[in-house]
């Protein structure tokens, strides 16, 4: 690819330093924002809690003792990050991976079922694409299908399929999986059916000119076509699996698994604990479509895309 | 649609002297509203190694008179022969290269890949494609590009990939429509002389759409003037220029007294009228 390099030569402002130029100090202004608001508003939300209790203890007590109280409960309504932060310190960097109260296993927990799911969901919304696009029949029966499974809520159902799929006796990553699939194949359909109907008339022409077979044309043109559009439902369809691996965990009670994590924060009130498990999906869920976006790059370098 | 990927050779020995054969040939599509005649009692006869063009105004049916010939429409009613057997089959036997009026090229593959691609299709093996690939990128003046990408190009550099692609698998009839309309007009002149440089070497059959009367005298053997409404042929104009020709022969009175009959008879068929 050298010779693209030589025909488009970077920036000087391109790559690490002139990201950090163009683009640290408004990241950081939000940010700061951000954090400071969610202070102010931990001592909003949390004050009335911590006032009675102040009262109760009888001694005067000062704006001072109120706002480091709200910023240092025990179960507050609205932990502070530094709180979170501490949380997140406590159970990701000095707890052993392999311990259940380490978020790094809960999170790969969750991941293995995301990733079942992604894979499994993606397979199926490639499957039904080239279906629909290849036959008509399928095309008027399965789309209004695919378009009704999506307006079902996901919560209604993940209890079902956990319910039903344990008495065939399949429980833990298989249910998780199967519920993040049926989240994750719908982009992965609607963005295929779009790009393997993007070739022109004239590319789809030229293959008949060369009385090329209905094979040869998947693989040689629609197919290839379809690359650019697979990706971009890709990373869509990758989040909504994770979501879809968590609502999993639910239903089950799960004893491993952010959801778990989730779910027995909110049983006891661990709000510093639902919270850290909040970041912890939020950053895997960055992570996955951030590689996703990475493979994406590589493959449509190779595919001589205009960098 | 007939997807037998069988490979027929594409056979040199004349079936008779005559590429193509028009008979009495017309094309009706049905729209909602009144079926359209695209093309209305053709007749017309191309012998081996022409250059023939097919110039008209829009709406004259040139366009589809080609896509007829190359099995991409079905004649309502008429007889076509192409290379003595019907256009399918001649399409199954690939017997033409088709240039579009885009380069219609895959963007995912390189200069050498596109070029290749029709030979991947019609199962040569892999060294022989590579050759042919330089040869014919040689040919249109693109070696040194294999490796590029179609966006690395320039239209003209696209539209030349185009030409050796329809080229690589050595057809015996090309049919180009309007290959050159999108380009400017020094590109265009010089593709014109690279083209006609091209046919005196290979004396292939050409069937090439224009409305452009320069480039459809300046190219051709005959000259096919057509007319809208419904689309028919008008008028068949031979060609008194010698075989070998530079881009200065369009200043010549010869050259100039054919342009002239091409446009009365384009003004017969009413062409310049609304």
């Amino acid at each position: 690819m050298s010779a693209v390099g030589a025909l488009a030569p970077a920036p000087a402002d391109a790559g690490w330093r002139g990201l950090v130029r163009n683009h640290a100090l408004p990241v950081a202004a939000v940010v700061g924002a951000i954090l400071l608001l969610w202070f102010a508003a931990a001592i909003w939300l949390n004050a009335p809690q911590v006032a009675a209790k102040l009262d109760q203890s009888g001694a005067p007590w000062s704006a001072r003792d109120l706002v480091a109280g709200t910023w240092s409960m025990e179960r507050p309504v609205l932990p502070t990050p530094l709180q979170i932060a501490g949380e997140l310190d406590k159970t990701v960097l000095r707890t052993a991976v392999t311990s259940k109260r380490s978020l790094v296993y809960h999170a790969a927990v969750t991941a293995s079922g995301t990733l079942l799911g992604f894979a499994l969901g993606s397979l199926l919304g490639i499957l039904l694409a080239v279906g629909i696009v290849h036959l008509r029949v399928l095309d008027k029966s399965l789309m209004p299908w695919v378009i009704a499974s999506q307006t079902v809520p996901i919560l209604a159902i993940a209890p079902m399929i956990v319910v039903v799929l344990g008495s065939l006796g399949l429980t833990g990553l298989v249910p998780k999986a199967i519920i993040s699939m049926y989240l994750c194949f719908f982009p992965v359909t609607i963005g295929m059916v779009k790009g393997l109907r993007s070739p022109d008339p004239l590319q789809l022409d030229l293959m008949r000119t060369y009385n090329a077979s209905p094979a040869q044309i998947f693989w040689k043109l629609r197919w290839p076509a379809s690359v650019p559009f697979l990706f971009a439902s890709l990373k869509v369809a990758v989040a909504i699996s994770l979501v879809g691996a968590i609502v999993g965990e639910l239903p089950t009670g799960a004893q491993a698994g952010l959801g778990a994590r989730l779910l027995s924060g909110s049983y006891f009130g661990q709000t510093t604990q639902i919270w850290a498990a909040l970041v912890m999906a939020a950053l895997l869920g960055a992570l996955l479509v951030l590689a996703v976006g990475m493979v994406e790059r590589w493959v449509l370098r190779q595919m001589g895309a205009r960098p | 649609m007939p997807t037998k990927p069988t490979l027929k050779v594409v056979s040199d020995a004349p079936a008779g002297d005559t590429a193509i054969d028009i008979r009495g040939l017309s094309l009706i599509f049905p729209t909602p509203d009144a079926p359209v005649v695209a093309l209305s009692g053709v007749d017309l006869s191309v012998k081996r190694g022409e250059f023939v063009s097919f110039i008209g105004p829009s709406g004259c049916g040139k366009t589809t008179l080609m896509r007829v010939i190359a099995d991409l429409e079905r004649p309502s009613e008429g007889h076509i022969a192409v290379n003595g057997v019907s256009p399918g089959e001649a399409r199954l036997a690939r017997a033409y290269g088709y240039v579009f009026q885009s380069p219609a090229l895959y963007a995912w593959r390189s200069v050498t890949r596109n070029v290749t691609l029709p030979l991947e299709i019609m199962g040569i093996a892999r060294d022989e494609r590579l050759t042919r690939a330089a040869k014919y990128l040689e040919m249109v003046g693109l070696a040194g590009f294999e490796r590029k990408f179609p966006w690395q190009l320039s239209g003209g550099m696209q539209q030349r990939v185009s030409i050796a692609r329809a080229l690589s698998f050595e057809p015996a009839l090309l049919l180009m429509d309007e290959p050159f309309g999108a380009l400017d007009e020094i590109t265009r002149d010089r593709l014109n002389e690279q083209l006609i440089g091209l046919w005196e070497r290979t004396r292939k059959t050409v069937i090439f759409v224009t409305h452009s009367i320069a480039e459809a005298v300046f190219l051709s053997s005959r000259i096919v003037v057509m007319s809208p409404r419904p689309g028919r042929i008008m008028q068949v104009i031979e060609s008194s220029l010698p075989a070998r020709r530079t881009l200065d022969i369009r200043e010549t009175p010869e050259f100039l007294a054919i342009a002239h009959r091409v446009r009365d008879a384009l003004r017969t068929g009413h062409s310049y009228e609304d």
